[in-house]
């Protein structure tokens, strides 16, 4: 409910300046719901939202119509994890909101309060088709990642559509690191973080404190503590992902998601009984790590087999500010190994809707969903295929990042 | 597959030439002796792949086509060639068959998987200057990522040390031989050695935070310019020394590869992402009359394409990295198709145990993107970016990079047009015998992942 109420108002100042009504016609049109993929079918846009998709639907009065010419006409891609918005430019000294240590604030780190619209890499992350994103800050010290937010690429003031979305929290091998070394430590650690959470404010007010959280901290994870808010987990190895689900059994009323998951193909059939998400990088085939040393390039395929709900995403590790984009690669090549495309793009924009709960609103075209509509030179899971149109809430967007300016300032083409 | 002496790289082998002139010089020695290839090319069969589309690595391509393998080298491409003798003959309808990709740019073996502090081998961060380390003393045979890189088409891989000194060491130019025990049984017969150098951000953060030079751009450049200054006196030494005038120099291993990139045994490989770092490192080159090879992650190789053409240097580049350091800040979608319509050499490299496993797709979003941006490119063409292209920056190109007849046979068989997201490696063959075959039930190539749960659960 909190989040229905921020997006009508999101919505409510958003689209007034620029609200059309707009008739894409004759699209190959995915709807990512019950009509599957509407060949020769139109998406009508009426103040930020879809009011109709079908065959054949007439243009209202006034409505510009846009031809689709038979491109694939889809839903904005959901960058299910990113750090996008959270810095202008990741290393060299440069500020970057998504970088810190947890020696003041941890698990109360709100990456809502950091996102900037205006950052280069949203415009360029949305002229490749991408509109909205899952953002979540990297601690370097604490079990707790902190409150992730959901935010559109609009480049509007009010593009963070939902504060506390999740709370990320580490129990794999980042995780045990970080509790001393060893997962022995891990566990008693995250358990008594939460006990610390379900306790405030009494044991702080009592002087008496808490066992792990301090005093902020424990404010910001107590909803997720009493199952209000999913925790994001990062883990990727069969027998850290089987303590989750276990943990889970054992407490059915929090709420769990598996970021990484590199080894979640050895746990399919536990994960789909859990009906706990994953959040998967199809490219993570490498034992790079002792925690995915059974990593392999079909983990997308064998989870959907098995009936487990995923997202596709850069794996914990590997989530930059810069290239959100490539989520839509990264759901080709689980095509290539062995995934239905409809439910590789449903993995980058339908699914990561319904795992951070804003599916109602996000991820179709359907009646009644917000217009986040992107018109595609080709197929959208193609590296070869770019948008030529991307709409947010209804409002069409210019095509033109600060990349696009440096491409045609320097254009051979263009310039002799 | 055991060691053998290090005659092998003599034999019928054009690109030795640094190791077959007389070791009148200290440099010479160098590049020459020790560690060098017993690499032996797998046992192979003539085989003829019928009925594909053919990009050439010369730019051309050709339709419902035949590759010709005998004794390990290309033998014909052609409509309709007849089969010798004996011959394998592969029924390609419907397929790709290109020349095996070359990666530029690799840490495999030296970064290797599994990723912790004892496999973290390729950055010698003790002084600026360490030309005198080779890298493939770090090179870990055993890598899975060697693998998988062959899983992605790739034939030939160049591993360079990591960028954080002036001087980083010399590279390696690699076979993946998967059942290697040792690297030299992975190295490519008569290569050239190579040198790695780096401009920017790193080594200046890298010394400067040591309170150390150097700690800016002033610096870096005072330390190329100061090493290749000496080198220049100790090669001066070592020739005069050849010629009966005075003593030769004490061996000196940093000296020697320095004085090997003065007098072109040793091709510099430099790591340069600004427009205006690479004009201060060819005035650089000029100043000390050598050459660069090539400029790795070229960033900004868009603005300065002609300059880089006139110079005759390639530039390897990725097709979208950007904005993760100020120096890739200004990375464009278009700067591998804006160098390629100068007429300057352009290369997709990957710097990445993930990117190698699909430069194919890196290259297919720069030929799109060029073309939208209104560069003509065809397939064929920007498939010299894979192959051809570094093949001449690693000084192989007489040898690899494309079809032409009496090259080493390195060739893949493609599920469908290899510039798209779907299309996978199905064989894949170096000098003629083929090393991969997709969706093969095989033992894991590498000793770290036999016996272990997962692939003993996959047989």
């Amino acid at each position: 409910m909190r989040f229905f109420s921020a997006l009508v108002m999101a919505a409510a100042i958003a689209t007034p300046a620029m609200a059309e009504t707009v008739l894409i016609r004759d699209g190959r049109v995915v709807t990512n719901g019950a009509a599957g993929i509407i060949e020769n079918g139109d998406v009508l846009i009426v103040d930020g939202r879809i009011t109709a998709v079908g065959a054949n639907i007439a243009a209202p009065r006034g409505a510009r119509v846009v031809e689709a010419q038979g491109r694939f006409v889809t839903p904005g891609a959901f960058a299910a994890m990113s750090e996008l918005g959270l810095s202008e430019i990741s290393g060299s000294g440069a500020p970057n909101d998504a970088d810190m240590d947890g020696d003041l604030v941890a698990a109360a780190a709100d990456s809502s309060a950091a996102f900037n619209p205006t950052v280069t890499a949203v415009a360029v992350t949305r002229v490749e088709g991408v509109t909205r994103a899952a953002i979540a800050p990297s601690q370097t010290s604490s079990l707790f990642g902190g409150r992730g937010a959901l935010v559109s690429l609009s480049g509007e003031p009010d593009s963070v559509f939902r504060r506390n979305a999740f709370m990320v929290v580490e129990l794999g091998e980042t995780g045990a690191t970080r509790a001393g070394g060893s997962r022995a430590a891990l566990w008693p650690a995250f358990e008594a973080a939460l006990r610390d959470a379900r306790e405030y404010p009494n044991r702080y007010r009592s002087g008496q404190g808490g066992a792990v959280l301090n005093e902020i901290d424990a404010a910001a994870v107590q909803p997720f503590a009493r199952g209000q808010g999913m925790f994001l987990v990062h883990a990727e190895s069969a027998a850290d992902i089987r303590r989750v689900i276990g943990y889970q059994r054992a407490n059915p009323s929090l709420r769990f998601a598996i970021h990484g998951g590199a080894e979640a193909w050895q746990v399919a059939d536990e994960l789909a009984r859990a009906r706990i998400p994953v959040i998967l990088d199809p490219l993570a085939n490498l034992p790079d790590r002792f925690e995915r040393l059974s990593a392999r390039l079909d983990n997308a395929a064998l989870l959907e087999d098995a009936g487990v709900t995923f997202a596709i995403a850069p794996a914990p590790g590997t989530v930059d500010a810069h290239q959100a984009r490539l989520v839509l690669q990264l759901a080709g090549n689980a095509v290539a190994n062995g995934l239905s495309w409809d439910a590789a793009f449903a993995a980058v924009s339908r699914t990561p809707a319904e795992i951070f709960g804003v599916g109602a609103q996000l991820g179709r075209l359907e009646r009644n969903y917000l217009a986040d509509v992107v018109i595609w030179d080709g197929d959208p899971l193609q590296v070869t295929s770019a948008p030529t149109a991307v709409f947010i809430e209804g409002v069409e967007q210019p095509l033109i990042s600060r990349q696009t300016r440096l491409r045609d300032r320097y254009n051979p083409t263009r310039n002799r | 597959m055991h060691l053998r002496p290090f005659i092998v790289l003599a034999a019928g082998l054009s690109l030795a030439a640094c190791a077959t002139t007389p070791a009148t010089d200290p440099t010479e020695e160098a590049t020459r002796s020790p560690f060098a290839s017993t690499y032996e090319p797998a046992p192979s069969v003539p085989t003829l792949i019928r009925g594909a589309t053919v990009f050439d690595g010369e730019g051309a391509e050709f339709a419902n086509a035949d590759v010709l393998m005998q004794d390990g080298r290309i033998s014909a491409v052609g409509n309709n060639l007849a089969a010798p003798a004996g011959a394998t003959i592969i029924d390609a309808s419907g397929r790709f068959v290109t020349p095996g990709i070359i990666d530029a740019h690799s840490h495999l073996g030296a970064y290797p998987s599994p990723s912790i502090n004892a496999t973290s081998d390729g950055n010698e961060l003790t002084q600026p200057n360490t030309a005198e380390v080779w890298v493939e003393h770090s090179v870990w045979p055993q890598d899975p990522g060697f693998d998988r890189a062959v899983a992605g088409g790739i034939t030939t891989l160049h591993i360079l040390p990591g960028s954080g000194n002036l001087f980083g060491g010399r590279g390696v130019t690699l076979r993946p031989v998967l059942d290697a025990i040792t690297v030299q049984e992975m190295k490519f017969p008569g290569a050239p050695q190579t040198l790695k150098m780096a401009c920017g951000e790193n080594p200046a953060r890298v010394y400067g935070s040591r309170n150390s030079s150097p700690a800016t751009g002033m610096g870096n450049v005072a330390g190329y310019r100061q090493a290749f200054a000496n080198a220049e006196r100790y090669a001066r030494r070592a020739r005069n020394a050849a010629e009966g005038n005075g003593d030769p120099p004490d061996r000196d291993l940093e000296m020697e590869t320095l004085a090997g990139v003065l007098n072109g045994d040793i091709l510099l490989q430099w790591h340069c992402y600004r427009a205006d770092e690479m004009a201060n490192a060819i005035e650089i080159s000029h100043e000390f009359d050598f050459e660069i090879s090539a400029f790795h992650h070229a960033v900004e190789s868009y603005k300065i394409a002609d300059l880089l053409r006139e110079e005759g240097i390639c530039s390897a580049m990725w097709a979208d990295w950007w904005g993760f350091k100020l120096e890739a800040y200004d990375g464009i979608r278009e700067n591998i198709p804006f160098v390629h319509a100068a007429g300057a050499c352009a290369i997709v490299h990957s710097d990445s145990e993930v990117g190698i496993q699909r430069l194919n797709q890196e290259a297919a979003k720069a030929l799109a993107d060029g073309r939208r941006a209104g560069v003509e490119i065809s397939r064929a063409e920007a498939w010299t970016w894979l192959s051809r292209n570094p093949a001449r920056a690693l000084g192989i190109d007489e040898e690899t990079g494309t079809l032409t007849a009496g090259r080493r046979a390195d060739v893949v068989i493609w599920s469908a047009d290899p510039l798209s997201s779907y299309a996978v490696a199905e064989r894949v063959f170096v000098d003629g015998a083929q090393i991969y075959q997709r969706d093969a039930d095989t033992d894991p190539a590498s000793d770290f992942e036999l016996g272990q749960s997962y692939t003993e659960r996959a047989q």
